[in-house]
């Protein structure tokens, strides 16, 4: 075990009788004890609804879920907490730009350009977007290995380009995205850019003022954080003139009968009572990588995906997808002959939790020509030893298979 | 959990080598179906006169459950009446839920190996995804008599 590992109080445990080694956070980190305290705290001594009354309690729940937000700020480097917004996860914070921005501003003739390599939330958001306002949804072409020539790219944004959307780090791939050029090049022509950064904040540096995103989605449940719980960032001058997601409780200023002024930013785009204890736990979770530092993250998942891609690529018959540099914790394969939910099961015999499917990715998968791809990702609780685990079990896969198929 | 309580001998065998494989040309109903959450994608066709199943063929892409289930599900609806079809498709789903199927009112041949899945909840939806195709072919059929 590595020393982050200790931390982690569910990776203590056995699986079908093996050791559990966790391949799984892409689609969800695991958390630790840290953030799982912090949120047991929160409900056996502050839980109170927040901005509202006047008790001790209110005032302990609101600074816990304000204070939250400014570890927020501080973490991805925002200017102000007012471009800060809670909202569900990643999903919605996409979904929330594609509805109170796009929708709004976008008209016939304009285009919104995404790679083919996105995942179904920062797809279909998009997808519904052209339809009602009538703008056309394009793709980037991508290189056989997945990554994105900056030169083709520029050529494709223009005077119509209002919005790209993409993912700083592929989910499927591993890639990274060169974001900071994109904004640079969508900015020419005042159009927007929003990154999806599901794969890349738990993972990475992220600053929004080097970056120059306009938009910024990510959620805390791939970050040590509990579910239900994420960010959208954006710039202040932008949110400004948005609309208002939902209506209700806690976002408005004044009610009438007839008609209602709304909470500055960022209350404007919280109605309703939020998830508190999810804010607090993401806050913890912060403070939990920061203690590591980034830095230090980044660089042992680079480490563990390098030495995957060696140990894993000695292995006869599995294929990897993507580029073989610069790419981030997480390795999607495939091995020959065997579909990757039979790899899954046989690994999951031998405590070995990975991923198998599309990883909402349906067109990345006709992208690569394969129906379904197997993943192992990394966080910062694993080491060596569970590649050397995972490459055993694939090892015992394809005998068992080779048995059993005879 | 035993692996090879999953993955029985005649499960793989009809993996390798799937019955009823390919296109019904003509007169056929056809249901296609896909497992949202894994991408498997199964085509199911019957050709039903009176109110039996004569044939039932499939395509599909999937895992070695998925495909083998394909391929015993068109076994053992062949010649059965859409309405037996139907009680077979809900025995079916029970079975890989864990409970018993009596004998005597379906001879399980084949399928029985699938018993196995059980133990493994994460795969019942494999084994299901052919099955619930000819469920809805067969209704689609019936509903229009
Ligand atoms: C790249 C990417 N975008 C978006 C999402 C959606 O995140 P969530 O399900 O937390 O809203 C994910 C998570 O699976 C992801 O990997």
């Amino acid at each position: 075990m590595n020393r982050y590992a200790k931390d982690f109080p569910i990776l203590k445990q056995e699986v079908n009788g093996n050791p559990l080694v966790y391949l799984d956070s892409s689609a969800t980190s695991q958390k630790p004890f840290q953030v799982i305290e912090a949120v047991e705290q929160y409900y056996k001594e502050n839980n109170s609804n927040v901005h509202r009354g006047v008790h001790t309690l209110g005032t302990r729940a609101t600074d816990g879920y304000e204070g939250a937000r400014e570890k927020i700020r501080r973490f991805i480097n925002a200017g102000s907490v007012k471009e800060i917004i809670y909202t569900r996860g990643t999903t919605t914070a996409l979904n929330i730009v594609a509805a109170c921005y796009a929708r709004a501003r976008l008209q016939e003739g304009d285009e919104i350009l995404i790679s083919p390599s996105e995942h179904h939330s920062n797809l279909i958001p998009w997808q519904q977007a052209a339809r009602a306002t009538g703008a056309e949804l394009k793709y980037f072409t991508l290189e056989p290995d997945g990554t994105l020539d900056l030169d083709k790219a520029k050529a494709m944004i223009n005077e119509r380009t209002k919005l790209v959307s993409v993912a700083q780090v592929s989910n499927v791939l591993g890639t990274i995205f060169p974001v900071k050029e994109l904004a640079e090049m969508v900015h020419r022509y005042n159009g927007v850019l929003v990154v999806d950064g599901a794969q890349s904040v738990p993972h990475m540096k992220v600053d929004v003022q080097e970056l120059d995103c306009d938009f910024l989605a990510f959620s805390g449940h791939k970050m040590a954080g509990p579910t239900g719980i994420g960010v959208l960032y954006g710039k202040e001058s932008l949110l400004d003139e948005m609309e208002p997601f939902e209506y209700g409780g806690e976002m408005i200023d004044t009610v009438d009968l007839y008609e209602s002024t709304w909470k500055e930013l960022p209350w404007k785009f919280e109605g309703g009572t939020p998830n508190i204890a999810g804010a607090v736990g993401l806050g913890a979770a912060i403070d939990y990588l920061e203690t590591v530092g980034m830095d230090e993250v980044d660089a042992h998942d680079r480490h563990l995906a390098a030495y995957a891609l060696e140990k894993m690529g000695e292995v006869e018959g599995v294929t990897i997808y993507g580029p073989s540099t610069n790419r981030t914790g997480l390795i999607t394969f495939n091995v020959d002959g065997v579909h990757p939910h039979d790899v899954a099961t046989v690994l999951d015999a031998e405590g070995i939790a990975i991923r198998a499917g599309h990883h909402c990715c349906q067109p990345l998968m006709r992208w690569l020509d394969v129906s379904a791809t197997a993943r192992a990702s990394f966080y910062l609780y694993n080491d060596e030893a569970d590649i050397d685990r995972l490459v055993q079990g694939l090892q015992k896969t394809k005998e068992y298979f080779g048995n059993v198929l005879g | 959990m035993s692996l090879d309580d999953l993955y029985r001998r005649v499960i793989m065998d009809h993996y390798q080598k799937p019955r009823n494989r390919g296109r019904i040309e003509d007169g056929a109903v056809t249901v296609d179906l896909n497992n949202p959450t894994c991408g498997d994608k199964i085509s199911v066709q019957m050709r039903i006169e009176d109110g039996k199943i004569e044939e039932a063929k499939f395509i599909g892409e999937g895992c070695s459950i998925s495909l083998a289930s394909a391929s015993m599900m068109t076994e053992a609806v062949k010649g059965l009446s859409v309405e037996k079809a139907l009680q077979l498709v809900d025995r079916f789903s029970e079975m890989v839920q864990g409970e018993e199927i009596d004998p005597e009112e379906f001879p399980l041949e084949d399928i029985e190996a699938l018993q196995g899945v059980a133990k493994f909840p994460a795969r019942i939806k494999c084994a299901t995804l052919a099955w619930k195709a000819l469920e809805q072919g067969a209704k689609e059929s019936a509903d229009q008599d």
